[in-house]
């Protein structure tokens, strides 16, 4: 450890690479169910059966947009975790 | 009481709360009037961003283009909201720590060039001004349509409301008036839909009646609707009839144009915190969701309603409601084989939109003077009437048709103040504050931005009392134009701190530019030609801004690496907006001392 700025540069270094690992990990997944299931293979889907939907038709009109509000729901909790574990956290007075 | 009466009443109402609700609010600063002071509730912006991005279109006309399209419909559902994962993930977050004004600020800033910024204030303004157009136009519309107003006057009147909670209370204002908007716009959507729904179907929640049977047929409304569809000659309504790739393209292009269109990014400008930007984008996005899940439900109810109602029916013996809208303009019948039925199947009635004539046919219905067309079909029907007819069509009582006519009202101009305000800063701030007089004081400033909105919405009035015959044909052009030019450049000033000044500037301009020329070649100087043998790639001009996107992207990055890299201040700005506080350390939390304030 030759110089004080170096555990900061890689503690923040840390914090952006788990960052981005979690943003592309959600995006593998918005990409799935709606330009995968609701596009790319809808008709392949669609032999299926869920509820009264063809499994690809749900997919694109009601799937892909619920599986949407999950994804920022779990990008803002896993965040929130993330912050504080780097210490980056905003306190409430900050506001 | 009569439906007038209760239109007036609701509509009426209605205003009387959003004009309270402005005087309460009113702007004081250029932070209160540009951002509400960044301290909106993540909650509230979530609601506010609903009603801001749901437009009359959203509102009016989604369900019935879904309802006559089928599954291609899908294209509006998922690009109209996909666009939010991208928003939060991307780029809101970093926007807000960025903490400025408008986008043009993240631009020029990041860009340290008074030229991308400029590029950017342009685009802002032709993208906002095609949009609120249609605003304006639709509150027209609504109060022709179910009030006897005229058009022009429907437009004075929504002007006068605008003006009057955009230019007084500014981006506070807007918002707590957009709650309010959000509030009575989901509530007139959901009440016929869950009425409808329950008729159809038996099951209250639209949502879950999409999937079941339709009572007494032992079919699910998905069935039926094809079974009514084969028996018709029309397509299958789960069945697509665009091409893979283009609608790919279309999904690609709404929702990378809708993360980067400036009414909706800077929503995200007033949040107290980084945090709360993240959640507000998620609560958005569930209010948004509430009405875009409802809709494609209520386009297959609607649809099978219809088809039953009217096919192979005798005029004579229709319900009242077709012969109220056959009076809108909304329907028109050509009676071709002379046997007083109406025949529905697929192609067109007629050539063109109905033009009716004074008279009216051996059965009673309105004449056209349009050349009927050599197809079997007999039935022109407007895609609106889809939601605006539906209460009538399933027999609701008269205060939910004045709750629909309160509704759209409220989604075209919580819209339109959004629309007006981005154009209002970017005058004031942007181009007077940021460029042509740096001197001016914060008054003066507000001054500037609240003339600058009042000029903004007498414009939006005159295209929307005279509008151009060109509004329709180019919505393409504003997410197309803002998926080509903003969403790379605010990218990429965020995830890649090498991009500089050179990059961005060449990528926005050629990504504009591609954009820009094939709409036009398309859509104006060759309609002709639009058609799929001649798109590139089978990319249709609403799908060709996911092309423009890359091509900015690739130029961005070939330019970028040929020149200096950005200055060192610039990369610590962008090191800065990626973290929301202090910087990252991976000692513990020291409770009520961090370490980023021991550094001072």
């Amino acid at each position: 450890m030759a110089h004080p700025q170096d555990p900061k540069k890689a503690a923040a270094a840390a914090y952006w690479r788990e960052n981005i690992r979690l943003l592309l990990t959600l995006l593998v997944i918005w990409f799935a169910v709606s330009f995968g299931a609701g596009i790319l293979f809808v008709d392949f889907l669609d032999q299926f059966q869920m509820g009264g939907f063809p499994l690809g038709f749900w997919f694109a009109q009601q799937g892909s947009i619920y599986t949407f509000v999950i994804l920022i729901f779990v990008y803002a909790w896993q965040m929130n975790r993330l912050d504080h574990k780097y210490n980056v956290y905003e306190e409430e007075d900050e506001a | 009481m009569s439906t007038e009466m209760l239109t007036y009443l609701f509509i009426g109402a209605s205003f009387a709360l959003y004009i309270g609700i402005a005087i309460w609010s009113r702007a004081g600063s250029t932070g209160e009037y540009y951002v509400a002071g960044k301290g909106v509730h993540p909650v509230a912006n979530g609601m506010a961003t609903g009603a801001d991005w749901m437009s009359a279109a959203s509102f009016i006309s989604m369900a019935g283009i879904i309802s006559f399209i089928g599954r291609d419909g899908a294209v509006y559902l998922m690009g109209w909201t996909g666009g939010y994962v991208l928003l939060a993930m991307c780029l809101a977050p970093y926007l807000r720590k960025f903490g400025k004004f408008t986008v043009p600020d993240f631009v020029g800033e990041r860009y340290y060039s008074q030229t991308a910024r400029v590029v950017a204030v342009i685009c802002v303004i032709f993208i906002s001004f095609t949009y609120v157009a249609g605003q304006m136009r639709g509150v027209g519309i609504v109060f022709s349509r179910y009030l006897e107003v005229d058009i022009t006057m429907g437009v004075l009147i929504g002007m006068g409301i605008v003006f009057f909670y955009a230019v007084l209370g500014g981006m506070k204002g807007i918002t707590y008036t957009q709650v309010a908007q959000y509030c009575v716009m989901i509530f007139a959507f959901m009440v016929p839909a869950i009425f409808i729904s329950m008729m159809i179907t038996g099951n209250p929640i639209p949502q879950l009646g999409f999937g079941s049977e339709v009572t007494g047929t032992g079919q699910s409304v998905l069935e039926k609707l094809n079974g009514l569809s084969a028996e018709l000659g029309f397509k299958q309504y789960t069945d697509g009839s665009k091409s893979t790739i283009d609608v790919f393209f279309i999904t690609m292009a709404l929702m990378v144009g809708t993360a980067g269109l400036p009414h909706v990014i800077v929503r995200f400008f007033t949040t107290p915190t980084v945090r709360d930007a993240r959640k507000s984008a998620g609560y958005a996005l569930l209010f948004i969701a509430i009405l875009y899940t409802t809709a494609p439900a209520v386009a297959s109810f609607a649809r099978i309603n219809l088809l039953n109602t009217v096919s192979e029916s005798s005029y004579k013996e229709l319900p009242e409601w077709f012969a109220n809208w056959e009076n809108s303009g909304l329907i028109a019948w050509i009676d071709k084989n002379e046997d007083g039925k109406i025949q529905y199947t697929d192609g067109h009635p007629m050539e063109g939109k109905p033009q009716f004539t004074s008279e009216r046919g051996d059965s009673g219905e309105r004449l056209v003077s349009n050349n009927p067309t050599a197809g079997e079909n007999e039935l022109y029907v407007d895609r609106d009437i889809m939601v605006l007819a539906n209460p009538e069509i399933a027999q609701l009582p008269g205060w939910v048709i004045a709750l629909i006519a309160a509704g759209g009202l409220a989604a075209a101009l919580s819209t339109a103040a959004g629309l007006l305000l981005v154009i209002s800063t970017s005058v004031s701030h942007d181009l007077l504050k940021q460029n042509l007089m740096p001197n001016i004081s914060d008054k003066q400033e507000l001054l500037a931005a609240r003339i600058a909105a009042g000029v903004a919405i007498v414009i939006a009035g005159l295209f929307g009392i005279y509008p151009p015959a060109f509004v329709a044909q180019v919505v393409a052009f504003a997410f197309g134009l803002a998926a080509a030019s903003f969403f790379p450049a605010i990218l990429m000033g965020i995830f890649y701190k090498r991009m500089n000044r050179e990059g961005a500037i060449s990528g926005m301009v050629s990504g504009l530019v591609f954009t820009f020329a094939y709409i036009v070649y398309f859509k104006f100087i060759n309609p002709a030609a639009n058609t799929a043998d001649n798109w590139w790639f089978g990319v249709s001009p609403e799908g060709i801004g996911t092309l423009g996107m890359l091509i900015n992207f690739s130029v961005s990055m070939v330019v970028c690496h040929l020149t200096a890299a950005p200055p060192k201040h610039i990369q610590t700005l962008v090191e800065d907006i990626r973290v929301p506080r202090g910087t990252p350390s991976s000692e513990p939390a020291v409770e009520g001392n961090s370490p980023a304030s021991n550094l001072g």
